[in-house]
């Protein structure tokens, strides 16, 4: 669906964002969703709310309408720390040890599973 | 490797770009302005269907739209929070919005006349939401594709409900089916607009598609959803209002009119029915619910300074 709205002739794109103003005030909180017992908890979105609470039962109406979870966490985004993506590079060259998986070694199969 | 290649190669390989993987200016800023938009659609979407919470014709029609309402809203929230990953804020996204700098879709700036526009609306705009947002599934943008994933599961209980409702209206009294064959009459062509302009007119289409942003075009997905349309309305009795149509055993597909594109770009512009309307009562509860953000600001910090 054009939910992606044309612009009109004689009217601009406007892609721009306007401010830095914190407009509701309200800091973002990332919601983990543990689906069913005997999983993790897995990333499924963000949200904005004052404090703890509200972002547990926002995130509850937000991602958990249909029984999508039997527990939630929500987590400070600034609290969430990870490498800089240049350093993501590195996996890759993790990666190229093949000699670390298990399907690197020929075993006759007369030794049965191994 | 470049940056630019690493992207374009994991394009290629029909992977998703993840919000710290380096990307075109322009892949971002198409991106947020069509996530905002999806986004926007989908809250100011509440407008027409909540016109006709406290009218519904049963307890249990009543519960089933506020459901699907504040699915809108979760809608919304979704899509603002994958926005969010490419590096804006949802306040400044909505700000935009109520400067009237961004749009939402053009369908929500029609009336809901009657309860059978609920019914319609269902089957009709959430069915051609669907048609589109099935292909978004597959968008290149890892957030975006998963906002759509989660979206498109609760689309389908939309949709049914919808079909329902003029499935009641259709087996019911005259007056009963005329009602539903008058709304089917007035969001037949806005529906069809939803798909946009034609590719050759689509100014976004060829670089979105090269990005896979867009994996289907707007031609495709309209015919797509006549095809899947045509034999929906048939089997309720109603009579879609457009003399071209007629199935093609040729190309395999129904044939239809041309959409009125002066009625389509007015809409766009704002001079649709509701325009005005919608925005303002956008704007409006925003306003009016300040205390609401105040007061829950007022308790956070309350609460914050008495564990300190």
């Amino acid at each position: 669906m054009t939910y992606e709205v044309p612009v009109a002739p004689g009217e601009k794109a406007e892609i721009e964002t306007s401010t830095d103003r914190d407009l509701d005030g309200w800091p973002m909180w990332e919601v983990f969703v543990r689906a069913r017992r005997g999983i993790s908890h897995v990333h499924v979105g963000s949200l904005h709310a004052p404090d703890p609470e509200t972002a547990l039962e926002n995130a509850r109406d937000v991602y958990t309408r249909r029984g999508e979870g039997v527990s939630v966490w929500v987590v400070p985004s600034v609290e969430i720390h990870a490498f800089e993506p240049e350093a993501a590079e590195e996996y890759v060259e993790a990666n190229e040890k093949v000699y670390r998986l298990a399907t690197s070694y020929d075993i006759p199969e007369e030794v049965g599973h191994m | 490797m470049t940056p630019e290649e690493r992207f374009q190669a994991l394009i290629d390989a029909e992977e998703k770009i993840e919000p710290t993987d380096w990307m075109p200016e322009g892949y971002r800023s198409t991106l947020i302005r069509q996530i905002a938009q999806h986004a926007h659609s989908e809250v100011i979407g509440m407008q027409p269907e909540g016109n006709w919470i406290t009218r519904a014709p049963s307890l249990h029609r009543k519960a089933i739209l506020m459901a699907k309402v504040q699915d809108e809203a979760g809608h919304g929230l979704y899509l603002y929070s994958a926005a969010e990953t490419l590096g804006v804020r949802r306040d400044e996204l909505q700000e935009l919005l109520h400067q009237g700098k961004h749009k939402y879709s053009s369908i929500f700036n029609y009336p809901t006349l009657s309860w059978a526009d609920i019914g319609t609306i269902g089957w009709l705009v959430d069915g051609a939401a669907i048609t589109n947002q099935v292909m978004l599934t597959r968008c290149s943008y890892g957030p975006y594709a998963r906002a759509m994933v989660r979206i498109c599961k609760e689309e389908s209980f939309h949709q049914r409900q919808g079909y329902e409702i003029m499935m009641r209206l259709c087996e019911g009294t005259p007056e009963q089916k005329a009602m539903a064959q008058d709304a089917l009459n007035r969001w037949w062509w806005p529906s069809l607009m939803m798909f946009g302009p034609h590719d050759t007119d689509s100014t976004h289409t060829e670089q979105s598609m090269e990005w896979k942003i867009k994996r289907v075009s707007n031609d495709e997905l309209r015919q797509q959803f006549v095809d899947m349309t045509v034999p929906q309305a048939e089997y309720l009795g109603l009579t879609i209002p457009d003399p071209e149509l007629r199935w093609n055993p040729e190309r395999g597909h129904y044939d239809f009119g041309e959409i009125d594109w002066d009625e389509f770009w007015r809409v766009v512009k704002g001079f649709g029915p509701m325009n005005r309307d919608r925005l303002a009562h956008k704007v409006n509860a925003w306003e009016e619910g300040a205390w609401v953000r105040e007061a829950a600001a007022a308790h956070a910090a309350k609460k914050a300074a008495r564990a300190a």
